[in-house]
């Protein structure tokens, strides 16, 4: 946090001064772990290890905050009697299908939860192969609101016990040998974590890529989810799961997404095969219960706020004019597209996948076989350029004269020379100014596509395939010369409108009956009252400790989500320490420094009647107000492609052996195996070492923003790769010399510093080492530095939940010296592939 | 005129190496890049302070752990630059910060090797000497040095020189009631070999791990010792040629 | 300042950063500052000897004196000059007087040998108003012992470790070689006979500036090293050997044309060498952080830390 988010790591700093205690758990030792009281070295890839022990001390020891897990978590619910975990089958739940490589998750079902038929489940075929569960960040998936329970948590069917069942295993000693964390240095993580939960006090994770980046990424966050919930770490201050963002506003591009599968407020995007018509597609997409039982008015509102008067009741407003998934439309399935021919034309905006996606080399050759590509960028990233300087022209794989690619370049206007929002990943949306004008032709995005949009729609007639782009509302306000829409126009519309075009104040206030227009219903308040509620910056010495009046964050402007949970039961602060939301039986109020992330007035004792739908069917003990039945998911009956349990699996590419299961890596895995995606085979002696990319605080992403300004780039100026001295001793590497690291994708050379900080671990009783390798770097950019790219050794295996790829954790060879060049590259590389 | 003496108090136990401060020191201040050179020393490729590098953040690697400081100049109470600059230069501002004039300096360089620290250097292509100015345009302006407002963890803190001063001894005191032993002020002494610097910092090791000198002295302390042996020499020498000649007849 | 005393000084343990310098080398360019070192040097002791001459009625020496004055300011003006790029350069030293800059106090004793030196020497030349000619020559005395001596101050005057624990012994050495080297330009353009005082010069000069180098090695022990070692030790070594062997030379030289020439040049290129080698052995003594720290570690070892009194 420290090396890659040194701003916000004040707070931390601040926190130690108060006498916090942080550990900080990563394979590599980087500023942060300089600044922390305990680093912890960790192998790369084996986290839910170490996460399930933690969970396994908790259970084991009885030291869950009980009374929060059986009030606010699915402890106690019973799950259905088909459900085989991976206690019993070596590392698989039931429903696996070998062939096909999937889970039909139904018997994962709670109890007495009908499972639909497999097609159209959540988690089922075409909801997997569309990324379906990648939604569940805020949505969750369908199930009972009331299912069966045991309250004593004594039923081996409940939650509780398959959870202490499934968690057994993960013991300190299985930490040692797998992650290579002593028993001594576990024992004090897992007394500081248990020390500071409870009713006085509260633990909070904060994690990264280095958690997501895997086979098994999602199920890393979970396990994470479950130790916090077990805990009583959720909802409260001083708590949660924070998840820290590799660029500005990424959490806003998930909220407003640039996802394949997710409309904005992380309504699904509709599937050709699922669904038909919006009632139909209502009817499959999530519950009846809690929040997102209200989602025919997000939608109905969305598609008000997309086609206007064009949208009635008659035409289901327009919901047909949506596009729909055929199935995985992810970056990964678009390259390999590409390289078939299949995907002619490419925009790439703001992003460098040619230096910063995995396998480098796979998405050049996509590129090169595009007709046209669009970058939009501040400088000449190597995307733009790749056709002149790629590493694939040096090797002869590509040869310029031969790519027929037209690529447009669209200079972009920087961060100061527009004004907009950026959403953080506290959810909290922060309006900029616009400084000055970008210079000469360089443009805002939102100009970009305004007008491209204006354009297109001058080129298209009246025919009913063009509909859905000529009735879109674009109707923004320009301003000036340059004839910039006008951000705010776009945030009102966003925030959303009555009938009378007034802005709304709340989320609370969308119709399902087409009243109500909004473009993004958690947005829904940012513009109330018609003032831009993310430009407020009072200061935090002049308001309360939520500062509630700086920007304004989704939904409501709640600070803590799910802060119901803050209070017990009957709505009293869990102690005077973490006072925070609490039931005011006088005022019949919920109260406290912040928004309350539950209706104001809904009474702690409320018992919801027979039948009851949406928030109505929550009881007012159920905090977590977005999932069905309204509690915390220790065990998620429905919606993962995985599992319903955090499981370890070694990554695809791993040098050691899975000790825990005879299952080594994800089963429901996604590779490409094709020949442009080659992988080192695991457990292969000729990769014997582990690798994690990593970031440093200098440059930013793939060097886009940072190598051009000489400035950043003299304070990192050459790609390098950080080794232990027992490394290098080993291979004759030497401090400042050269490394040539060598993967089935391809060898790529890197300057080398030997480090103490880098040590060798002993797993499953031996010495595995680790090489660090910051990916910032590329063949040019724009950049006063160049290197070779650090990507271009990675595999593409994916998460099945949400398709991200498997960069942290890898195998790789090294060798001292640089590389080859050219056709010798090739055959270095071939003679790898082949042993 | 400023009646108080502002200086920097950096905190070395709460840097973390961020380098915001060598970034915003030459935006601010229009400082050139100081060459692209990967040195595996650590994290630190620029080396040490220079006329190019006026904050300058070291990065130590220890068993176990990695201390990091950024580095500045001392604006010391007793500055040598400024005593040996020929041309007047150097002068001492209502701020009692010690400053070079780019359009005085005539690149003599003498004030190169002057400086205890090995703080200020000659650009090669200007030909001039240039350090930290603590930010003289700043302050005029009432605001505090770039480097001070960039850094996030208020490891560097600027300020008057007696609060930071009483601060640090504050710190100090308490790292030292948390156990860190280790923890001590470099440079804030009225006492030392420069009589005190307006830059100080709190070290978690021996100065000359960071690169620092361990014991400086201005060396015009020694001045007038210098002028009396060359006195002597040059007596001896004026006494030598009229031996010479004693005796000789033309 | 442990004293070092001639022993062998066991390696001392201590730690850098990296093993980078603590204080900044001097900036000074080879062949400009050394050779500026030695004209100034020249021409001051010329000057003084050129004032004596005129007192004690030496009148072709003094001609010879007052010639090699002139020429060793005028010289030494234009590397320094050269030293700092551009003539503008100088003149801006003369902005201010400095007293506590020995640059400053340097730059008005060059200003003012210079002066005097050419108003002797154009004075002689013209034969126009000898008696300016002959108080200038008299007031360059004066101006010249300064600048023959003022160097070693502007040198220990840094925080350079092997020229500023070297204050003491710094300016005789360069007073003796100043005295040689100017005893040599005389002597080689004096007619043999008339040439004795400028030999004896030599000879003292040299004499001096071999003891006084000795002398400062040996007590600045470990800080020694750096005259001692590399290129700066063999140029101190070859200085050594010409300036004595160009000294023992002159004892005899009034003898022999050659053996007069070839005095005046070992005794010439011994100077230079000095220079050369004190500048080198400066820039060693700054590169190394041994010498930096380890000095000011056994002060604070010994528990007598540098203290500076108020001004």
């Amino acid at each position: 946090m420290a090396e890659c988010h040194p701003v916000g790591f004040q707070w931390v700093m601040e926190a130690r001064q108060r006498g916090t205690k942080v550990f900080h758990i990563d394979p590599r030792f980087s500023r942060t772990s300089a600044s922390v009281d305990r680093y912890l070295p960790i192998r790369a890839g084996s986290d839910i290890v170490l996460l399930g022990a933690l969970i396994n001390h908790v259970l084991s020891n009885g030291l869950d905050f009980r009374e929060y897990v059986l009030a606010y978590t699915n402890a106690a619910t019973l799950v259905n009697q088909e459900f085989r975990d991976t206690e019993d089958l070596d590392g698989l739940f039931s429903g696996y299908d070998e062939e096909t490589g999937r889970y039909d998750p139904s018997t994962w079902a709670y109890e007495g939860d009908m499972p639909e038929e497999e097609e159209l489940t959540e988690g089922g075929r075409h909801h997997a192969e569309a990324a379906g569960s990648d939604s569940y960040g805020a949505r969750g998936a369908g199930a009972s609101a009331t299912p069966p329970s045991d309250p004593t948590l004594t039923n081996p069917r409940c939650v509780y016990q398959i959870l202490k069942r499934h968690y057994s295993r993960y013991t300190p000693e299985m930490v040692e040998e797998l992650c290579g964390i002593p028993p001594e240095r576990f024992r004090e993580l897992a007394e500081a974590v248990t020390a500071n939960s409870g009713r006085e006090r509260t633990t909070a994770w904060v994690y990264s890529v280095g958690w997501t980046q895997h086979s098994v990424g999602v199920q890393y966050i979970r396990a994470a989810s479950i130790l916090q919930l077990l805990l009583g770490n959720m909802g409260r201050p001083g708590g949660g799961i924070m998840a820290l963002r590799g660029h500005a506003s990424i959490q806003g591009s998930t909220d407003i997404p640039t996802l394949f599968n997710l409309l904005p407020g992380y309504i699904a995007m509709p599937h050709a095969h699922r669904h038909d018509g919006l009632d139909d597609y209502l009817e499959r997409e999530g519950s009846d219960t809690g929040w997102w039982g209200n989602r025919r008015a997000y939608v109905v509102s969305l598609l008000k706020a997309w086609w206007g008067d064009a949208a009635t009741e008659d035409n289901d407003y327009h919901f047909d004019y949506l596009p729909r998934l055929t199935g995985d439309h992810g970056h990964y399935s678009t390259v390999m597209g590409q390289i078939d021919g299949k995907v002619k034309g490419y925009f790439v905006v703001g992003e460098n996948p040619a230096v910063g996606s995995a396998n480098g080399k796979a998405q050049r050759l996509g590129l090169a076989n595009l007709d046209w590509l669009v970058v939009r960028d501040l400088v000449t990233v190597e995307t733009a350029t790749f056709w002149k300087d790629a590493p694939e022209i040096e090797t002869g794989e590509l040869r310029t004269e031969e790519i027929g690619t037209e690529v447009f370049f669209m200079p972009a206007a920087t961060h100061v020379e527009k004004e907009g929002t950026f959403t953080n990943t506290q959810r909290l949306l922060q309006w900029r100014e616009k400084a000055l004008d970008p210079p000469e032709d360089c443009r805002s995005d939102l100009w970009f596509y305004h007008h491209l949009g204006k354009r297109i729609r001058q080129r298209l007639g009246g025919d009913a395939i063009d509909r859905p782009v000529t009735e879109l509302t674009w109707d923004y306000p320009e301003i000036g010369e340059r004839r910039e829409p006008d951000a705010e126009a776009v945030l009102r519309e966003i925030n959303g409108s009555d009938a009378d075009g007034r802005p709304l104040a709340s989320l609370r206030e969308l119709k399902p009956d087409g009243s109500t227009s909004c473009g993004c219903w958690i947005y829904c308040g940012v513009y109330a009252d018609g003032v831009n509620q993310a430009a407020r910056r009072k200061p935090h010495t002049e308001q309360g400790p939520a500062a509630l009046e700086w920007g304004w964050a989704w939904p409501a402007n709640r600070r803590i989500l799910y802060n119901r949970a803050s209070a017990d039961p009957d709505g009293r602060p869990w102690s005077e320490r973490k006072k925070y939301v609490y039931w005011d039986a006088e005022q019949g109020r919920w109260v406290g420094p912040d928004v309350p992330d539950f209706e104001e007035d809904k009474a702690p004792g409320y018992v919801p009647p027979e039948g009851a739908k949406a928030q109505h069917a929550l009881a007012g003990t159920d905090p977590f107000i977005m999932q069905s039945d309204g509690r915390g998911w220790l065990y998620v009956p429905s919606g993962l492609a995985d599992g319903p349990l955090p499981t370890h699996y070694e990554p695809h590419e791993s040098a050691v052996r899975n000790t825990l299961y005879g299952q080594q890596s994800n089963p429901a895995r996604r590779t490409i195996d094709r020949a442009e995606n080659p992988y080192n085979p695991a457990l292969s002696p000729r990769f014997p070492y582990v690798y994690t990319t990593s970031r440093l605080t200098e440059h930013h992403t793939t060097g886009a923003m940072s190598r051009p300004l000489p400035y950043l780039a003299e304070l990192q100026p050459e790609a390098f790769c950080e080794v232990s001295r027992e490394m290098a001793e080993e291979l004759g590497l030497e401090n400042g010399g050269w490394a040539t690291i060598v993967t089935a994708r391809t060898a790529i050379e890197l300057r080398v510093l030997v480090t103490g900080r880098v040590r060798p671990l002993r797993v499953n009783r031996r010495t595995v080492h680790q090489v660090i390798m910051p990916y910032h770097w590329g063949y040019g950019g724009g950049g006063v530095i160049t290197g070779d790219v650090v990507n271009d050794l990675g595999s593409v295996v994916l998460d099945p939940n949400v398709y991200i790829q498997e960069s942290k954790a890898g195998t790789c060879d090294v060798l001292p010296g640089r590389r080859p060049r050219g056709r010798a590259l090739l055959d270095l590389v071939e003679r790898y592939r082949h042993g | 005129m400023a009646e108080q003496r502002m200086g920097f108090f950096t905190d070395t136990t709460v840097c973390i190496g961020c380098k915001a401060c060598e970034v915003a020191c030459k935006e601010w201040n229009d400082v050139p890049d100081d060459g692209f050179v990967f040195r595996a020393t650590s994290y630190d490729n620029t080396g040490s302070l220079g006329a190019s590098t006026w904050r300058h953040v070291a990065f130590v690697e220890q068993d176990g752990r990695w201390l990091m400081m950024s580095d500045v100049c001392k604006h010391c109470t007793h500055a040598a630059c400024l005593d040996v600059c020929p041309t007047g230069a150097l002068f001492r501002t209502e701020f009692d910060t010690v400053v070079v004039q780019p359009d005085v300096c005539n690149g003599c360089g003498y004030c190169v090797p002057a400086c205890p620290y090995g703080v200020i250097d000659r650009r090669e292509d200007d030909g001039r000497a240039w350090k930290c100015t603590l930010c003289y345009d700043r302050l005029r302006g009432g605001m505090e040095p770039a480097c001070a407002k960039a850094c996030p963890t208020k490891s560097i803190q600027f300020g008057p020189l007696d609060e930071l001063r009483e601060r640090a001894q504050e710190r100090v005191e308490r790292l030292h009631a948390e156990g860190m032993t280790d923890a001590r002020l470099y440079g804030e002494s009225p006492d030392n070999g420069v009589g005190g610097t307006g830059a100080f910092f709190l070290l978690m090791d021996e100065p000359e791990t960071y690169g620092l000198p361990p014991d400086p002295v201005v060396t015009t302390r020694d001045l007038p010792a210098m002028w009396r042996w060359a006195g002597g020499a040059a007596l001896a020498l004026a006494a030598g040629v009229a031996v010479c000649f004693a005796g000789r007849k033309p | 300042m442990p004293k070092g005393q001639g022993e062998v000084v066991p390696e001392a343990p201590f730690r850098s950063y990296y093993g980078q310098p603590v204080v900044k080398q001097p900036i000074w360019h080879e062949p400009h500052m050394p050779t500026y070192l030695y004209l100034g040097g020249m021409s001051g002791a010329a000057s003084a000897m050129a004032a004596v001459a005129r007192l004690t009625g030496h009148e072709r020496l003094e001609l010879a004196a007052r010639t090699a004055a002139f020429a060793g300011g005028t010289a030494g003006a234009a590397f320094l000059v050269a030293e700092l790029g551009r003539p503008m350069r100088f003149l801006n030293m003369l902005r201010v007087f400095k007293p506590s800059s020995p640059m400053s106090v340097g730059s008005w004793t060059l200003a003012a040998q210079g002066g005097l030196t050419s108003v002797a020497m154009g004075s002689a030349v013209t034969g126009v108003l000898p008696v300016v000619g002959d108080a200038a020559t008299l007031a360059s005395g004066l101006s010249g012992v300064a600048m023959a001596t003022y160097t070693a101050v502007l040198l220990a005057d840094t925080a350079v470790p092997a020229w500023h624990e070297a204050m003491r012994e710094l300016p005789f050495l360069f007073a003796g070689s100043a005295l040689a080297s100017a005893g040599a330009a005389v002597m080689l353009t004096t007619p043999r006979a008339l040439a004795g005082p400028a030999r004896a010069a030599a000879v003292a000069g040299a004499v001096t500036e071999v003891v006084a180098g000795e002398v400062m090695e040996r007590r600045l022990g470990m800080l020694g090293e750096p005259y001692r070692k590399g290129r700066a030790g063999t140029l101190m070594r070859a200085s050594r050997a010409l300036t004595l062997g160009g000294g023992l030379l002159a004892t005899v030289a009034g003898r022999s044309r050659t053996l007069t020439a070839l005095s005046g040049l070992a005794i010439t290129a011994g100077a230079l060498c000095t220079r050369f080698g004190v500048l080198e052995a400066g820039r060693v003594s700054a590169r190394d952080p041994k010498y930096t720290v380890v000095p000011q570690r056994d002060r604070l070892d010994a528990g007598a830390p540098a203290h500076v009194p108020g001004r």
